[in-house]
C-alpha cells in the first residue's frame, strides 16, 4: 500500500513553522517511515505530481503568488491546514494592514533613508508577484480543514496533528499543546 | 506662560482631576497637544502615557485638531433611517472636509458619535456641547455657515423644546416627548417628602421597604435595589457612596434624560434617601458627557434643595443625617455605564471594568463601599418610600413589581418616552405608540433582543424580555441586515479593549457577519457566527461582550429565514477575498498593469 503524502509551502512566513515541523527530533525518522513529501521546500519538488493527502501551509498572502499556489494546494490536497499565526490571522506581515499599500512602498522603495538617491523605483517587473492590498489568512482566500496555533506551533503539536491526519485519528490537541505562556 | 500651561496650572494637583483638566484643554484648545500632555503628567505626577490613554479613551478628547467647533454627528441606527446619510452629506460640503476631518479654515471639525440619547428626534447632533435635533440637510448648512462666521453655537438654536428644555438654564432644542404618564414617576410628588418620611424611619426599615416593594435596578442587570443597599450598609467602613448612574449610553434609550429634565428633584431625594439607608454622606452624579447641557440646571435644583433643607447638613430635620451631591461629567464612552468602569471614570481614569469581586458595594467609589443605582431606580425608591410598598407591588407582575419608563423610536408615529407597568406586550406598546406595521422590534437596545412579529405577545418584564428602556421599531421596508451591522460596529467602537475575545471577537463576527450580508456566507458561516457568539460571551469579562454578540445570534433566531436567503445552500465555501480587487492598489502604485490571471483551481 503506498504511503500518505504530504505538501507544504510557506507563503508569507518566516519559514519558522517549517523549523519546527523539522524540530520533531528523531521523529523524522519515523515521519519519513510513515508518509511520502510531494511539493514542498523540503525535498525541493515546485510542483505536485501526485494527489496530496494533507497540505500544510505556513503563512498568510501578502502577493499574487501566495494566492495561486494557496490554490492549487487546495486544489490538489485533501485535507489543507493552516499551521501558525501568520496562515491563521496573518502575523506579523499583517501589521501592515492598517497602512495604504502606496506609503508602505513609498516607505520602503523611495523613502527610506537607505535607498540609493539614483534609484527610487517601486519594482515593477512584469515577473514580479504583485503585492495585495493587505495581508490576507489562508481561509479567507480558500476552505482550510484545520487550524495549529502557535508562532510557530510546537514541533510535538505539529507531530500529534500530522500523524493523527495521515492516520486517520480525530485531531486531539490537549491543552499543554496549545498553552503558550 | 504658554496657553496649555496656563491652563493646567489652574487645577488642583490631584491626579483625581485628570479628566477634568483634558476636558477643560479640549473645550479650550480644540484638542490635548503634545505640549498639554507633558504639562498634565507633570502637574497631576501621572506619566505621559497614562494621559494619552486617558485622551485616547474618550470620544469627545484627541490628540489631533478637532477644528475651533466640533461637530458630533450621532451615528445610531435611527439615526440613519432618519436621513443621516444626506445630513452628513450636507455638512461635509459646506466644512468642505470629510468626517474626522476638519474643514480647511480650521473652523469646524466633523465627527461621527455613538448614540447621544436623541433617539426620538434623529438626526441629532452635538456642536461644542449644545444639542441640535431633528437635523435636515439645510439645517446642518446652517450650522457650518453660522459657526464660521463666528456665531457661538448657542446662538444656532432657533427654538426651545418643551418643559424645562425653555428653561434659561437650560435653553436646549430637545423635546421631552412625554406620551404616558403613570403613576410612579409621573405621579404627584410634593417636594422634599420622600427625605422627610425616610428620615422618619430607620435606615434598615427604609431598606426593608425597598426590599419588600420588589424594586429591581432599571438600569439592565436589575439586581433588587434593597438588597443593595443591605450589602453595602452591611459593609464595615468610615465612609460610603451614593452613585447615580446618568451615562445612559445603551442606543435607544433617552428616559433618563426626560427624568433628568423634568424630575430632578425626585432623582435627588432618590439618592439622599439611599444615602440615608446605606450611611452615604456623598452623592455622585455621574452625567454622561452628551448631557452636559443640563449641568447648569442640574446644579441649581441642587442649589435649591440645599436651601430648602433636603440636602445639606442635618437634612430634612434629621438630628444627625447630612448628605449632599456632587456631579462628575463623563467624556463619551458606553462602556462607563458599566458600573465598575464608571467608578474609574468618576475617579479620573480611563474607564475600563474593574475585577469583580471585590464589587463595588464592597469597594466602590475611592475603593469605598458604593451603592450605584440608575436614575430611575432611585427616581423610582424615592416614590416607594412617600407611597409604601404595598402600593407599588399592585403595579406590574409578580415577579417584576411597578412601572418601567421606555423609550420608544425608530418606525412609529409616537416616538418618546411612555410610564407603563411590566407585564405590558409588544403588540399593546406598538398600538401606544403608532405601529401598526412594524417587522422587528429592538427591546433593550443593541445588547437585547431583535423580536419578530411571532414574538410581539412576548411580554416586557424581568422574566421574559428585560430592558433598561431601549425600544427601537422597525418598519416593513426596515434591512434587518443593516440594523445589525451598525449595531455591530457600535460594539466594535465601544469595547474598552480589555479582553481579547471582546475586542477581536467582535471585529470578527463583524466581519464574518458582513460575508452573510453580502450573500458571500454559507451554512458553515452561520454554525461559526453562532459558536463565535456564543464564545464570545461565555469570556468577555463584563456585560459588554457579555451581550455584544445579541445583535446576530438574536436575529439569526428570530428571523432564520432572513439568513436562509442570503446563504449560498450547498456550496462549501465561498471566498468574499477578490484577487482583482486586492491587486489594483499595488498595480496603481508600482505602475503595473494588473495581468494578474485568475488561475482556475478551484
Ligand atoms: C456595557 C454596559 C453599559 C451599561 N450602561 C448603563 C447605563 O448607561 N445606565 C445604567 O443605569 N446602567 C448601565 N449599565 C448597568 C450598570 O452596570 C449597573 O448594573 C446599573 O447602573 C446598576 O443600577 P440599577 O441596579 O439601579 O439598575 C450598563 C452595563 C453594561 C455592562
Ligand atoms: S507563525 Fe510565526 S513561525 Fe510561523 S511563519 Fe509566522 S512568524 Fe514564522
Ligand atoms: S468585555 Fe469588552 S468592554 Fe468589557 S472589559 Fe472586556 S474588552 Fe472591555
Ligand atoms: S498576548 Fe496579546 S492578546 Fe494575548
Amino acid at each position: 500500500m503506498s504511503k500518505p503524502v504530504i505538501a507544504t509551502a510557506s507563503l508569507a512566513g518566516c519559514f519558522g513553522c517549517h523549523m519546527s515541523l523539522l524540530d520533531i527530533d528523531e521523529r523524522i525518522l519515523g515521519l519519513i517511515d510513515l508518509v511520502e513529501f510531494n511539493k514542498s521546500p523540503i525535498d525541493d519538488i515546485k510542483t505536485f505530481t501526485k494527489p496530496v493527502d494533507v497540505g500544510l501551509i505556513e503563512g498568510g498572502c501578502c502577493n499574487s503568488e501566495n494566492v495561486e499556489v494557496l490554490r492549487s494546494f487546495r486544489k490538489n490536497c485533501k485535507v489543507l491546514v493552516s499551521v501558525g499565526e501568520c496562515a491563521i490571522m496573518g502575523g506579523l506581515p499583517a501589521m501592515r494592514n492598517g497602512i495604504p499599500i502606496r506609503e508602505c512602498l513609498e516607505e520602503a522603495y523611495l523613502n527610506s533613508p537607505t535607498v540609493d538617491p539614483e534609484d527610487r523605483l517601486i519594482p515593477n517587473d512584469e515577473d514580479l508577484p504583485i503585492i495585495l492590498d493587505k495581508v490576507y489568512p489562508c481561509h479567507e482566500v480558500v476552505k482550510i480543514d484545520h487550524f495549529l496555533p502557535g508562532c510557530p506551533p510546537s514541533a510535538d503539536l505539529i507531530w500529534e496533528a500530522v500523524t493523527a491526519l495521515v492516520e486517520g485519528r480525530p485531531l486531539q490537541l490537549t491543552y499543554d499543546l496549545i498553552k503558550f505562556d | 506662560m504658554t496657553q496649555e500651561k496656563e491652563i493646567v496650572l489652574q487645577h488642583p494637583k490631584d491626579p483625581s482631576a485628570l479628566l477634568d483638566v483634558i476636558r477643560d484643554v479640549q473645550t479650550r484648545l480644540g484638542h490635548v497637544p503634545e505640549e498639554a500632555v507633558s504639562r498634565i503628567a507633570a502637574h497631576l505626577k501621572l506619566s505621559e502615557a497614562e494621559v494619552r490613554g486617558a485622551v485616547t479613551f474618550y470620544h469627545f478628547f484627541s490628540l489631533t485638531p478637532r477644528g475651533a467647533s466640533t461637530v458630533y454627528l450621532n451615528d445610531s441606527i435611527t439615526s440613519r433611517m432618519n436621513g443621516r446619510t444626506a445630513v452628513a452629506r450636507a455638512f461635509e460640503e459646506e466644512a468642505d472636509c470629510r468626517f474626522g476631518e476638519v474643514s480647511p479654515d480650521g473652523r469646524v471639525g466633523l465627527s461621527s458619535t455613538s448614540c447621544i440619547g436623541m433617539n426620538d428626534q434623529e438626526p441629532s447632533a452635538i456642536v461644542d456641547g449644545v444639542v441640535f435635533t431633528k437635523l435636515s440637510p439645510d439645517k446642518a448648512r446652517a450650522i457650518v455657515r453660522g459657526l464660521r462666521d463666528g456665531t457661538p453655537a448657542s446662538g444656532l438654536v432657533a427654538e426651545f423644546g418643551d418643559g424645562a428644555n425653555q428653561s434659561s438654564l437650560v435653553r436646549a432644542m430637545v423635546s421631552n416627548n412625554i406620551r404616558k404618564r403613570g403613576p410612579v414617576l409621573f405621579g404627584p410628588h410634593e417636594p422634599g417628602a420622600a427625605v422627610r418620611k425616610a428620615v422618619s424611619m430607620t435606615p434598615e426599615q427604609v431598606i426593608d421597604e425597598v426590599k419588600k416593594a420588589g424594586l429591581l435596578g432599571r438600569g439592565g442587570a436589575g439586581f433588587p435595589t434593597g438588597l443593595k443597599w443591605e450589602f453595602c450598609r452591611r459593609e464595615k467602613a468610615p465612609e460610603r457612596y451614593v452613585v447615580c448612574n446618568a451615562d445612559e449610553g445603551e442606543p435607544g434609550t433617552f428616559k433618563d434624560r426626560v427624568v433628568l429634565t423634568e424630575l430632578p428633584g425626585l432623582l435627588f431625594e432618590g439618592m439622599a434617601v439611599a444615602g440615608y439607608a446605606v450611611g452615604a454622606r456623598t452623592g455622585v452624579l455621574y452625567l454622561r458627557s452628551e448631557y452636559a447641557y443640563l449641568r447648569a440646571h442640574l446644579e441649581a435644583v441642587l442649589a435649591g434643595l440645599r436651601k430648602e433643607g433636603i440636602l445639606g447638613k442635618r437634612i430634612a430635620g434629621s438630628p444627625k443625617f447630612s448628605f449632599d451631591i456632587v456631579i462628575k461629567s463623563g467624556a463619551g464612552a458606553y462602556i462607563c455605564g458599566e458600573e465598575s468602569a464608571l467608578l474609574e471614570s468618576a475617579e479620573g481614569k480611563r474607564g475600563e471594568p474593574r475585577d469583580r469581586p471585590p464589587f463595588p458595594v464592597q469597594a466602590g467609589y475611592l475603593d469605598r463601599p458604593t451603592t450605584v443605582n440608575n436614575v430611575e431606580t432611585l427616581a423610582t425608591a424615592a416614590r416607594i418610600v412617600v407611597e409604601g410598598a404595598a402600593w407599588f407591588k399592585a403595579m406590574g407582575t409578580p415577579k417584576s413589581a411597578g412601572t418601567k419608563l421606555l423609550s420608544v423610536s425608530g418606525d412609529c408615529a409616537r416616538p418618546g418616552v411612555y410610564e407603563v407597568e411590566y407585564g405590558l406586550s409588544i403588540a399593546e406598546l406598538l398600538d401606544m405608540a403608532g405601529a401598526p406595521e412594524a417587522k422587528a422590534v429592538q427591546v433593550g437596545g443593541p445588547s437585547g433582543t431583535c423580536v419578530s412579529k411571532a414574538g410581539y405577545q412576548r411580554k416586557i418584564c424581568f422574566s421574559d424580555l428585560p430592558t433598561g428602556g431601549s425600544v427601537i421599531v422597525f418598519g416593513p421596508d426596515r434591512d434587518i441586515f443593516e440594523v445589525v451591522e451598525n449595531f455591530m460596529e457600535f460594539f466594535v467602537e465601544e469595547s474598552c479593549g480589555w479582553c481579547t475575545p471582546c475586542r477581536a471577537g467582535n471585529v470578527l463576527l463583524k466581519k464574518k457577519f458582513e460575508k452573510v450580508a453580502h450573500g458571500k456566507g454559507t451554512e458553515g458561516d452561520l454554525r461559526d457566527l453562532e459558536a463565535w457568539g456564543k464564545l464570545v460571551k461565555a469570556t468577555s469579562r463584563c456585560g459588554l461582550g457579555q451581550t455584544s454578540p445579541n445583535p446576530i445570534l438574536t436575529t439569526m433566531q428570530n428571523f432564520p429565514e432572513l439568513y436562509e436567503a442570503r446563504i449560498q445552500k450547498g456550496r462549501d465555501f465561498v471566498p468574499e477575498f477578490d484577487l482583482a480587487a486586492a491587486i489594483q492598489d499595488g498595480c496603481a502604485a508600482a505602475n503595473r498593469r494588473p495581468a494578474c490571471k485568475e488561475a482556475d483551481h478551484e
